[in-house]
């Protein structure tokens, strides 16, 4: 059996059903190896959108993502896509090709060091050097990407490797890392010391982020919540956990997030972090949240407890076994007061947009499609204005809100969303603006090639929004580098890719065109003309 | 004071894999925390290495220090060396120009010292101390007079006094 040989079937013992990849001379053997198995291989058009489609195959499937991509460029255009998994703790098994291990550091036809490129936005690296350590690196690496923490773990195969023969192939049923034990039960004492908190706050509120959702603890949480009647907002990523019309979820946080949600978090005296990192764009002043208030932060990570602000109540470990601990304890609590306030300021919040009655509302158009959307539908937010109107109207009902949250990487959504698709089957629908959306729009052939099929919406303004908001408010209007005027024409693009593809340009029969483009399971485009000076909020 | 700078001594334990130096010396660069030393060497058992880091830095960032090296898969065991209860070493060797007037005096100082003559030229001689750094700073205070040609420092080495706090591994 060869190297390659050994490499595939540790994917098969792993049960890895699909792989986005790109190839290149220094991963030929295993993409032949590959062909004797029936393991999806999805072709993207650059590597960086394998990591994005594992990224999003990882978080509908709950499993690992795997993307293979060879030596060289093939390895270093995975980075952007590694370092947005890892910015959010998604797990990805990434296999690069490298040259001949006694070519390595000889500068030969495309080499490129990525074990240290990517040495920063990996949970872990290995350069395998001897064929016969394939099985227990391969078992190691999905065991250190799918727990703790979650994160990518890059493996490095030289081609010689790939193609040396194995003396014997076992793969281990269980790993045998000294150094690598992550906590999964929270601390007893600790967790008393939270009932204790509870049973004593007045106006308590859970502040979940995309810890919940990794740690498959979304429906835990909801039965923890309304159990004891507390108020829940969320992180960006943490968009999800609850259904937007859960009486209990009071909405995103953060300078791009709802007034009333910041507003109710200012104004507990009880805050539960759970699963979220405190992150700048949550929490723009950490030392607020502990000013008046018993802070709790529960994560996996212990690193994140304490990072940006030191809690009360440091809790670790991983947050489904946490709920699963709450249970044993009960308390008489009620917080009914406390969630009415929270109701009357969320009733009394008035959506302040200045809208061109020329154009469609880009926030009535995502409320619309969500809508319209399925039951349990997927949907991914690009980066700029496309993310914060998706954030701030889009109505999660039963499915998944994926979007790149911590590296804030445009292009993600298209790549993502086919991931997605195969990853779940279930529709899904892309939304970015023209910027993002041209960051990855070669995806298009993948999609038809594949057969996978994607709602793409795109919000054409013409500019790079965010940027132009940016420079509108801090620059005086000095617009530097954002004008797009070389813009496609969509519609002709979308006939060269034979997929259908519809436009919105008024503010009328939004609903209508929507119902028209979700109608049947095929990729479709919707280009919405929207007014090129609309702002996100 | 919460935030003021202090310096700590961290003992690090981790497994012989290649490349872990550079992504523990990764870690600190990326992060922006201050290495004063670092040193490396295997320990009794050779599958692990022993890494020795002075690093300074108020509580909060020490304090994240230490989680973020524990985080790291190779580390098996990370710990604080307190001065009170650790025993700590640097060796030093300086080149200090020294024409044959000057000989006995600079001889006579590195014997109170216990340093050692270690290379002796026309011109200058060669010493090597080993200590701790009160014992080194002092020592170079006293050759301030003379012509430093050279220095060489390894950084600190400590370990934990007595045989409670010795680690053993499966």
């Amino acid at each position: 059996m060869l190297g390659a040989d050994a490499m595939v079937k540790c994917l098969q013992e792993e049960g890895v059903k699909t792989v986005f990849g790109y190839p290149g001379v220094a991963i030929c053997p295993f993409f032949e190896s590959i062909t004797a198995t029936n393991i999806k291989r999805v072709l993207v058009r650059t590597e960086q959108n394998a990591a994005h489609a594992a990224s999003g195959y990882a978080r509908v499937s709950g499993s690992v993502g795997v993307c293979v991509a060879t030596s060289g460029p093939g390895a270093t255009n995975l980075i952007t896509g590694i370092a947005t998994a890892y910015a959010d703790s998604i797990p990805l098994v990434c296999i690069t090709g490298q040259v001949d291990s006694s070519l390595l550091g000889s500068d030969v036809f495309q080499e490129a060091d990525i074990t240290g490129a990517a040495e920063s936005f990996v949970k872990y690296s290995y350069l395998i050097k001897d064929v016969n350590d394939i099985p227990r690196i391969f078992k190691e690496a999905f065991y250190i990407a799918s727990t703790g923490r979650k994160g990518p773990v890059l493996i490095d195969v030289p081609m010689d490797i790939q193609n040396d023969t194995i003396s014997r192939f076992k793969y281990p049923q269980e790993v045998n890392l000294r150094t690598y034990k992550p906590t999964v039960r929270g601390h007893a004492v600790q967790i008393k010391k939270v009932f204790k908190e509870l049973s004593r706050a007045k106006r308590p509120i859970i502040c979940a982020g995309g810890g919940v959702i990794l740690s498959g603890a979304k429906e835990q949480l909801k039965e923890f919540a309304h159990l004891y009647g507390i108020p829940v907002v969320s992180t960006m990523m943490g968009i999800g956990v609850l259904p937007s019309n859960d009486p209990y979820y009071f909405g995103m946080v953060g300078n791009n997030g709802k007034s009333y949600a910041n507003r109710a978090m200012n104004e507990s005296d009880l805050l539960l972090m759970i699963g979220a990192r405190v992150a700048d764009r949550a929490i723009s002043q950490p030392d607020l949240i502990t000013e008046n208030k018993v802070l709790i932060h529960i994560d996996v990570d212990p690193c994140e407890i304490g990072k940006n602000v030191g809690p009360h109540i440091p809790l670790v470990g991983d947050i489904a076994a946490i709920f699963e601990d709450f249970k044993q304890h009960d308390i008489n609590v009620d917080y009914r007061s406390w969630v009415n306030t929270l109701n009357d300021y969320k009733d009394s919040y008035q959506i302040n947009r200045n809208i061109d009655a020329d154009y469609p509302d880009p926030a009535k158009i995502v409320k619309t499609l969500s809508e319209e959307m399925d039951f349990n539908a997927v949907y991914v937010a690009d980066v700029g204005q496309n993310q914060m109107w998706s954030c701030n109207y889009h109505i999660v009902k039963n499915g998944n809100f994926l979007t790149s949250g911590g590296m804030g990487t445009m292009g993600y959504s298209i790549p993502a969303a086919m991931g997605a698709r195969v990853g779940c089957g279930r529709q899904v629908v892309a939304v970015c603006g023209d910027g993002s959306f041209q960051m990855s729009m070669m995806e298009l052939a993948t999609i038809r090639q594949h057969e996978i099929p994607v709602k793409i919406v795109i919000f054409n303004n013409g500019y790079l929004g965010l940027v132009r908001e940016y420079q509108d408010k801090l620059y005086k209007s000095n617009y530097s580098m954002v004008d797009l005027k070389g813009n496609p024409n969509y519609e002709k693009l979308a006939a060269a890719y034979d997929i259908p593809y519809m436009r919105i340009s008024k503010p009328e029969r939004i609903r209508e065109n929507i119902r028209k483009f979700l109608k049947d399971d095929q990729t479709a485009i919707l280009e919405c003309i929207i007014d090129p000076y609309c702002f996100a909020k | 004071m919460k935030n003021a700078m202090q310096k700590k001594v961290f003992q690090i334990i981790v497994d012989n894999t290649s490349g872990v130096l550079s992504r523990i010396s990764g870690l600190f660069s990326r992060r922006g925390y201050n290495i004063e030393s670092i040193t490396a060497g295997t320990t009794a058992d050779p599958r692990f290495t022993r890494i020795t880091i002075v690093a300074c830095g108020d509580l909060d960032i020490l304090d994240q220090i230490e989680k973020q090296v524990s985080k790291l898969i190779d580390v098996r065991n990370v710990r604080e060396l307190v001065p009170e209860d650790s025993v700590f070493r640097e060796l030093i060797m300086i080149k200090v120009a020294a024409s044959a007037e000057q000989r006995p005096g600079i001889i006579a100082v590195s014997d109170i010292f216990r340093a050692k003559i270690v290379d002796v030229a026309p011109d200058s001689l060669m010493i090597e101390l080993t200590g701790n750094q009160t014992k080194i700073e002092a020592f170079l205070k006293l050759l301030d007079g003379y012509e430093i040609l050279e220095i060489a420092r390894t950084g600190i080495a400590g370990l934990s006094r007595g045989s409670d706090n010795v680690l053993y591994f499966d």
